[in-house]
């Protein structure tokens, strides 16, 4: 440990920039209030540089944990505090500290009361979400992964619409139940194994008894995050009320802590229950797929429409993840990245209109490509990606996703596939109602087109979105190793349970 | 860099200048821009046509640069060009050329110039990508790539709510098309373990007799491969059951039709079917499925045709009718022929939808044929170009139809099986139809007494040079593509001209065997065509009040015919419906109805209750607590005795 800890360096950065926020003063609220935006942007903006830093340091073809630290937090517990990426959360954090920033830009005029409170309570999160990328040791993930919970539930329940309050705590609820079964799957899996420590509980082995619980323990959490269907009707109602910030980051990063888990946790660790839930798994992502896609197609507000697609999206996530080949695994991997930015972007698009027309009702719009047309083209972008046009984002992570699933269950991967149809219809759908046909209603005539802080957001997304549908090698080179590792933590503990069986059975 | 990479290039390259600066080079810049590149593409393609086909040097091979690559899967964006692409280059390059120079005339009143070449230069970037492809994936990117432009296109006069709907319904079914190609993809992916074309072809003979589990289902793999390919043409091609998006397709500018939805997007499928020949030849059944949907596509889409008004959905039930003639040449194993009329096709459908395009623009955008009539003697130049590309299309010896659609038809014959046998007789019947629908479409537009408004006619003009050039490029291509072209394509040079680039199995050499087909084979087309021009005539020239009885006397034909077969109506009401109903339930009856009462709401409301019934508990009586208690030290010993006694 005589390195620079840059990894601890990008997680509490912001939150010492939160800190220094908290202590913003003045007698005018308008200086403050910028001041605070200011600085918060700042921070953050300094926040991806470092993580970009970071990442020049990663190697990308060496598949193990890298840029570690550790530091002796409790030490007779055996519990300690410890840092570490590979080719997979490497990405994540890049994501989150790209994204951070994007939702401050977004949210410059659009939060008007408690302004520096929503700086602190933002800064914060993005802590949280890196720190629980980073966390090497299964206590610090599970501080971490609980600690997003907070600030979202404020930054829904304070700066949402309406129906903020029934939101958060829907939210709460439903992503608590999930994480106490797995506070109790954590606490078994150290008491068993005497260690907290992730690199360590990769190689440990767990009872095949004990592995059904513990996975089962670990759904309970990450289905929820992710969400899979049938406990995804959170997420509709909580991207409705958040505001337009809340939105993306939680499109963007909170819904990939579940597949991110998966990856982690579920198949390397309990690689017996694995192979046995795996039905569950296909069974509920296809009917995910199907399901909210149909749900999408009916929908008359913009912001529900997307959060469907996006249960919808996630199911190719979990379905790749499970199919337990590189393509599937690595397919899903890249789905996340890419809905991280694409369902995103759509959502700033929805937040674009929504700040001038204050209204998310599909109907209500129509004809902007006459009044808007950079926001048509930027919008026109992201909606294909997000319908998975081959050179966009979109493409490679589904592809590769289903590509996967065929190799191991055609019926799976052919029921999968047709949410590629219900998809284009539900997307073009909504991009008709609200970019073309005629331009005959007043206020809408009024709308202005993007302005340049408007611009400044989308443009590096659409580079992101092409470049990663046109050369995605850059991701997939970084993903691979790790992937290939993972692969090899779950097939050697298939090993050796299989060994323990047969010695089993050879006492007998 | 070589200079074929080029005829890829300057498309897209107009189509970014165009699309993303048109604003700052104005409507003329960006028109400049992209005519000059498409015609300097165009170029370079008959270059590359002349050196890889007519000269037969080797297919080259540009790797560009890797695109996806995870576990065995690896992907290139690569360039491949052998003699099927430089055929399918040529044909693109030169109709989109030709489209490009003439929209400039078209598009003269409308607002978005730019924005207009702006599309069709990427529409044609993208078709380039799907035929130069030497991989499945980059194939399906062109694929996806051109049913974008399509889309854009369609619905590019996006004020009218028909032009998006039918852009959208273009973009879905095409879409149903897609998600069969991509199993199919994935199929060879899992049988071959690549999708490179080479690897894939070099090992089809082995594979020949390989099985695959597919939907729980053992398959013969080839044929499962091939199936779900050819799902992917018929979505593309407007084949029967996909092809309810090509008719409504025609909202869009006439240009767009053209070139897209008669010329080139269309005979992607049809390219896809040539270019997977060696799969296809293994897998006999799946032949036989697309002679079988080829016919009956080509007979089904000119009964329609007789019927309709609308000048441009004549032409595209035309177009269909024609791709099903190239279908089922592919399903008979006549690779070359189906080649062949596509590349005639090319240039003759084009000419006829420029000229249709010609006339609609010179009657102030009136496309029903009923209000149009004696018009010739305003507009001779267009008038000719349609007598020479309905020639064409009626397959008249010497124009270019009549050297690809006799062949197909003669191979058909040939095959010498019952599927072979039916095609060649729904075919003939269609060359029937197709003569008669052409020329009563010559008639009522051009000739008898106007029935149009007198403004309108006062105001009949013949088009701009710059719309009658084109014309007269493609009319020399009607006129001289299929003598010329005769003999490479299927003629005595066609082994040399394909080389490598399609495969046929000796015993289903269909083109050799067409050459010793009886001669009333080779006949028949020509004679039933020449009675179906008789036909039209005496309907719609001399006795004119005919038509409108045969309609009653045979009125549910009619109306069947009229009203395309009913798919639309069978599809709306059997798939899009339900599913829109089903997405419904699942919102109110599943998400709100019975997930969030059970789940969320339903916890937080039993809690609720729990709490309250607790709370009542505490009543804050001494002797209610003391009574608790009782009860409960009475459990206790209760208890405890029970144990102890046990």
């Amino acid at each position: 440990m005589n390195t620079f800890p840059i990894l601890s360096l990008i997680t509490f950065l912001p939150l010492l920039g939160a800190l220094f926020i908290f202590f913003i003063n003045g007698a005018k609220q308008e200086y403050i209030d910028r001041s605070a935006k200011t600085a918060a942007l700042f921070v953050s903006v300094f926040t991806f540089g470092a993580s970009l830093f970071m990442y020049s340091l990663f190697k990308p073809e060496n598949g193990d944990f890298q840029l570690i630290e550790t530091f002796r937090w409790f030490p007779s517990l055996n519990i300690s505090y410890k840092m570490g990426v590979d080719g997979i959360s490497v990405l994540f954090v890049l994501l989150s500290t790209f994204l951070t920033p994007v939702c401050l830009l977004a949210s410059w005029n659009s939060i008007k009361k408690n302004v520096k409170e929503f700086m602190i309570a933002f800064l914060i999160l993005e802590t949280m979400m890196i720190g629980m990328f980073c966390s090497l040791d299964i206590v610090l993930f599970y501080v971490f992964f609980e600690g997003v919970l907070i600030p979202m539930f404020i930054i829904i329940g304070v700066w949402g619409g309406p129906r903020r309050v029934y939101s958060s705590f829907k939210f709460f609820l439903y992503t608590l139940l999930g994480s106490v079964l797995m506070l109790l799957a954590i606490l078994a899996m150290y008491l068993h194994a005497e260690t907290s420590d992730i690199t360590v509980l990769l190689n440990t082995n767990f009872p095949i008894q004990m592995q059904t619980w513990l996975w089962l323990a670990f759904f309970a959490s990450f289905a929820v995050k992710m969400p899979m269907w049938p406990v995804h009707t959170w997420l509709p109602d909580a991207h409705v009320e958040a505001p337009t910030a809340g939105s993306v980051i939680l499109a963007g990063v909170l819904l990939k802590m579940g597949g991110y888990g998966f990856l982690r946790f579920s198949v390397p660790m309990f690689p017996v229950a694995t192979m046995e839930f795996t039905w569950l798994i296909y069974g509920l992502s296809v009917v995910a797929i199907i399901y909210t896609s149909l749900i999408a197609l009916v929908q008359t507000d913009m912001k529900k429409l997307i959060a469907y697609s996006s249960v919808a999206h996630m199911g190719f996530v979990t379905l790749g993840i499970f199919t337990l080949t590189e393509q599937g695994m690595e397919g899903a991997v890249f789905q996340m990245l890419s809905h991280g930015i694409v369902s995103a972007a759509l959502f700033l698009c929805v937040g674009v209109v929504y700040d001038r027309l204050h209204t998310r009702n599909i109907g209500r719009y129509g004809g902007l490509v006459n009044n808007m047309p950079k926001y048509a083209t930027v919008f026109m972008v992201f909606m294909l990606a997000s319908v998975g046009l081959p050179g966009t984002s979109g493409f490679v992570g589904e592809f590769l996703s289903l590509l996967g699933a065929f190799q191991v269950n055609t019926i799976v991967a052919t029921l999968a596939s047709t949410g590629v149809v219900l998809g284009a219809a539900y997307m073009l759908y909504l991009y008709r109602a609200v970019v073309f046909g005629p331009l005959d209603k007043d206020d809408v005539k009024k709308m202005l087109d993007l302005d340049k802080r408007e611009i400044t957001i989308f443009l590096p997304m659409i580079v992101l979105v092409l470049w990663m549908g046109i050369y995605p090698s850059t991701v997939l080179n970084t993903v691979a190793p790790a992937i290939k590792k993972t692969i090899t933590y779950h097939d050697q503990g298939l090993e050796r349970a299989e060994k323990e069986e047969k010695q089993k059975g050879d006492i007998q | 860099m070589q200079i074929e990479v080029l005829a890829i290039g300057l498309p897209l390259l107009g189509a970014i200048i165009a699309g993303l600066f048109g604003r700052s080079i104005t409507d003329r810049g960006a028109q400049f821009i992209t005519c000059l590149f498409m015609i300097v593409a165009a170029l370079i393609s008959m270059k590359i046509f002349r050196d890889v086909a007519i000269l037969g040097n080797d297919s080259v091979t540009i790797e560009l640069f890797k695109w996806i690559s995870s576990g065995t899967l690896d992907v290139a964006w690569s360039l491949r060009f052998d003699a099927l692409s430089a055929v399918m280059l040529f044909v693109v390059n030169v109709v989109s050329a030709s489209v490009h120079i003439y929209s400039v005339g078209y598009m003269s009143h409308d607002k978005c110039k730019a924005r207009f070449m702006s599309y069709l230069s990427l529409f044609t970037f993208a078709m380039l990508m799907l035929v130069t492809s030497d991989n499945l994936l980059q194939l399906f990117f062109g694929w996806e790539g051109v049913g974008l432009a399509s889309y854009l296109l369609i619905g590019f006069w996006n004020h009218k709510p028909s032009a998006n709907k039918a852009a959208i319904k273009a973009f879905i079914v095409n879409r149903v098309g897609d998600f069969g190609l991509a199993l199919g993809i994935m199929t060879i992916f899992v049988i071959f373990g690549s999708i490179q074309f080479d690897a894939i072809f070099s090992a089809a003979g082995d594979a020949s007799n390989a099985s695959f589990l597919f939907l729980g289902y053992e398959f013969h793999a080839l044929s499962l491969a091939c199936g779900l390919l050819f799902i992917g043409a018929m979505g593309k091609s407007a084949q029967l059951g996909l092809h309810t998006w090509l008719p409504d397709a025609m909202e869009g500018p006439t240009p767009v039709s053209a070139l897209i939805h008669a010329a080139t997007m269309v005979t992607a499928g049809v390219f896809l079917v040539a270019r997977m020949s060696p799969l296809f030849e293994y897998a006999p059944m799946v032949q036989m499925a697309v002679t079988v949907v080829g016919a009956l596509t080509a007979l089904i889409a000119a009964t329609i045709a007789v019927t309709q008004f609308d000048i441009k959905r004549v032409i595209a039930y035309s177009t269909m009718s024609q791709l099903g003639y190239m279908f089922f040449a592919l399903g008979v194993s006549a690779y070359g022929a189906a080649m062949f009329h596509l590349f005639t096709h090319a240039f003759f459908k084009a000419l006829l939808f420029l000229g249709a395009g010609s006339v609609i623009h010179a009657m102030s955008d009136e496309q029903d044929m009923r209000k149009m009539g004696g018009i010739w003697k305003k507009i001779p130049m267009t008038y000719i170009m349609m007598w020479i590309g309905n020639l064409a299309l009626a397959g008249l010896p010497w124009f270019a139809g009549y050297y690809s659609k006799d062949l197909i038809l003669e191979a058909a014959f040939a095959d010498h099986s019952w599927f072979g046998e039916f095609a060649f007789w729904c075919g003939i019947t269609a060359a029937f139809l197709t003569a008669f629908y052409s020329w009563r479409l010559l008639f009522m537009t051009f000739h008898g007494k106007s029935r149009a408004d007198d403004k309108v006619i006062a105001h009949i003009h013949e088009s701009p040079l710059v719309m009658q050039i084109p014309l007269a490029a493609l009319a020399t291509g009607a006129l001289f593509a299929g003598v010329a072209f005769a003999p490479y394509f299927i003629g005595e040079h066609r082994i040399d001209f394909w080389q490598n680039s399609l495969f046929v199995l000796e015993h289903n050499d269909t083109i050799e065997a067409a050459h010793h087909a009886p001669s009333w084979v080779a006949q028949m087309p020509v004679f039933v065509a020449i009675i179906g021009i008789f036909l039209a005539y005496i309907l719609y020239v001399v006795a004119k009040t005919i038509p409108t009885h045969i309609a009653k006397i045979f009125s549910p034909i009619h109306s069947l015919f009229f009203n395309k077969w009913y798919f639309d109506e069978i599809y709306d009401a059997l798939i899009v419906r339900p599913l829109i109903a089903l997405g419904r339930v699942f919102w109110k009856r599943g998400d709100e109805g019975v997930i969030d009462p059970l789940g969320p709401d339903g916890v937080s409301a039993t809690v609720n209750v729990s709490s309250k019934t607790v709370g009542r508990m505490e009543t804050g009586y001494i002797y209610h607590y003391a009574f608790a208690m009782l009860i409960g030290v009475v459990a206790l010993l209760t208890l405890y005795l029970f144990k102890f006694y046990w």
